[in-house]
């Protein structure tokens, strides 16, 4: 079983590394979004770094979504889902996957190019470093709850919309301790607390979103 | 009907349950109309002023009871959503779908009327609250709830769809209510206090009453949604036709 998710995992990653625009614009969006809010907000480095965390977070939440509706799409269109949904294995296996190898190449790469970003805000050598760990940890959870969404709007009219629409709200527990746990290290009162949480909801999240996943896959397999 | 022993199951089907529905809807409406000006009348007219908040309080007789309505619907259709998905049942299905727009009104006339309550009370129109934010929150699942059933033209996929949805948000209902707390208490600290040390055993009575009336008009208007869901899906069958050429209501 563990090859399986193994095997999967490899076929996505070998299929993302084919295809790096995707990959690469999705990491562009990021950095775009971020560099728009001191544009907006003005210099002010206090500001600026009282903003950071959100802003980050905030940006790391839309680019995974940006990356979601590709999760099942391609397998989707040309019929692999379906082939892959009749293995005698059980599908919320593959789902966890497709899962796995969504976070490698969209949560991952996010996650290590934040503290670069986290720079121009001016956050400290502490911040940043808790920065990078709390997207380290809490990704997982946005590729997790995000693929539910994929999975129901697949083949949907206007599904891009439809799953931020979904998946946002379902988004903001994530988005609360990502950021609080920054947040707490910049006000001095250490990020434990927020990142336990965070751990938490990840676990949780990478555990129990195959199940629904599959089981909106196979109705959209219908 | 004369059997002592009904057999719930047959107004599953949705050939059975739509005369049954058109039937109670009256009683609920009444029972609305009923609850409704006995709860207006004891909040306008027998509560007294109150003393810290004068008149204003009063707009708790129609934001609490939304408040209620709102969280209580979305259990209510979870579980509709979750016994349509386990068993397959078409009726749990359209229970669902006739109910979300109901909670979505109430969560937003509990919004609104707080609004309404809060810029003379707190000085502004929205707080950063917990309860606020979770109210919101739950606003856009009814609003994803509603997008999502919409898009999907095969309203069997689309209850099925919307069920693993449903499900999926009730799982996750404490989590941001707790989640939108402990951020809340995190930042700022409760900056604001309702302050409800004893309320009135009058006024309870009031919100009491109003909160039956909210219950039995959502009642009516989910019943009148889905009998309209009903004929709409089962536009194709005879009993449908049959149904609409002479309406059988007063059999």
């Amino acid at each position: 079983m563990l090859k399986l998710v193994l095997a999967i995992i490899r076929r996505d990653l070998r299929l993302a590394l084919r295809r790096r625009a995707d990959l690469v614009s999705a990491l562009f969006f990021f950095i775009i979004v971020v560099s728009l809010f001191p544009l907006g907000v003005g210099p002010e480095p206090e500001l600026l770094r009282k903003l950071a965390p959100g802003v980050l977070w905030v940006a790391a939440l839309l680019a995974t979504m940006l990356s979601l509706p590709r999760l099942f799409a391609d397998d989707h269109r040309d019929g692999t889902l379906e082939q892959l949904a009749l293995t005698p294995q059980p599908f919320a296996l593959v789902v966890l996957g497709k899962l796995l190898a969504h976070w490698l190449v969209s949560g991952l790469p996010l996650a290590l190019l934040a503290p670069v970003l986290g720079l121009q805000f001016g956050l400290s050598g502490d911040a940043l470093w808790v920065l990078c760990l709390s997207l380290l940890i809490g990704t997982p959870a946005l590729s997790g709850i995000g693929a539910i969404g994929a999975a129901l709007t697949l083949g949907v009219r206007g599904g891009g919309v439809l799953l931020s629409l979904l998946v946002l709200p379902l988004y903001i527990p994530v988005l609360i301790f990502g950021a609080g746990a920054v947040d707490a290290t910049l006000t001095g009162l250490g990020a434990q607390a927020h990142l336990s949480l965070l751990g938490a909801l990840a676990l949780g999240g990478v555990f129990f979103a195959p199940w629904p996943t599959a089981a909106a896959l196979r109705i959209a397999l219908e | 009907m004369s059997n002592k022993h009904i057999n719930w199951f047959r107004f599953a089907s949705p050939q059975a349950f739509y005369p049954l529905a058109g039937k109670m809807i009256p009683w609920f409406w009444a029972l609305a109309a009923i609850f409704g000006v006995a709860g207006l009348y004891v909040g306008f007219l027998v509560a007294p002023t109150d003393a810290q908040q004068g008149e204003g309080y009063r707009i708790i007789f129609l934001h609490v009871p939304a408040s209620w309505m709102s969280m209580f619907i979305y259990l209510v259709m979870a579980f509709w959503a979750g016994l349509g998905l386990a068993f397959n049942f078409r009726l749990s299905g359209m229970m669902a779908t006739a109910l979300a727009p109901t909670g979505a009104l109430f969560a937003f006339l509990s919004l609104w009327t707080g609004a309404l309550w809060g810029k003379p009370m707190w000085g502004a129109w929205w707080v950063w609250d917990a309860r606020l934010t979770s109210e919101l929150i739950l606003l856009f699942l009814y609003v994803g709830f509603i997008a999502l059933q919409s898009a999907i033209d095969d309203p069997r996929r689309a209850d099925k769809a919307g069920a693993i949805l449903a499900l999926v948000g009730v799982v996750n209902v404490p989590i941001i209510y707790f989640s939108v707390k402990w951020w809340n208490t995190l930042h700022q600290g409760s900056s604001v206090n309702l302050a409800k040390s004893s309320m009135a055993a009058v006024m309870l009575w009031g919100m009491l009453l109003c909160a039956l009336a909210c219950w039995m008009y959502a009642i009516a208007v989910a019943l009148m949604r889905v009998r309209t869901i009903i004929l709409e899906r089962e536009r194709h069958t005879d009993w449908v036709r049959a149904e609409l050429i002479q309406p059988a209501d007063e059999v």
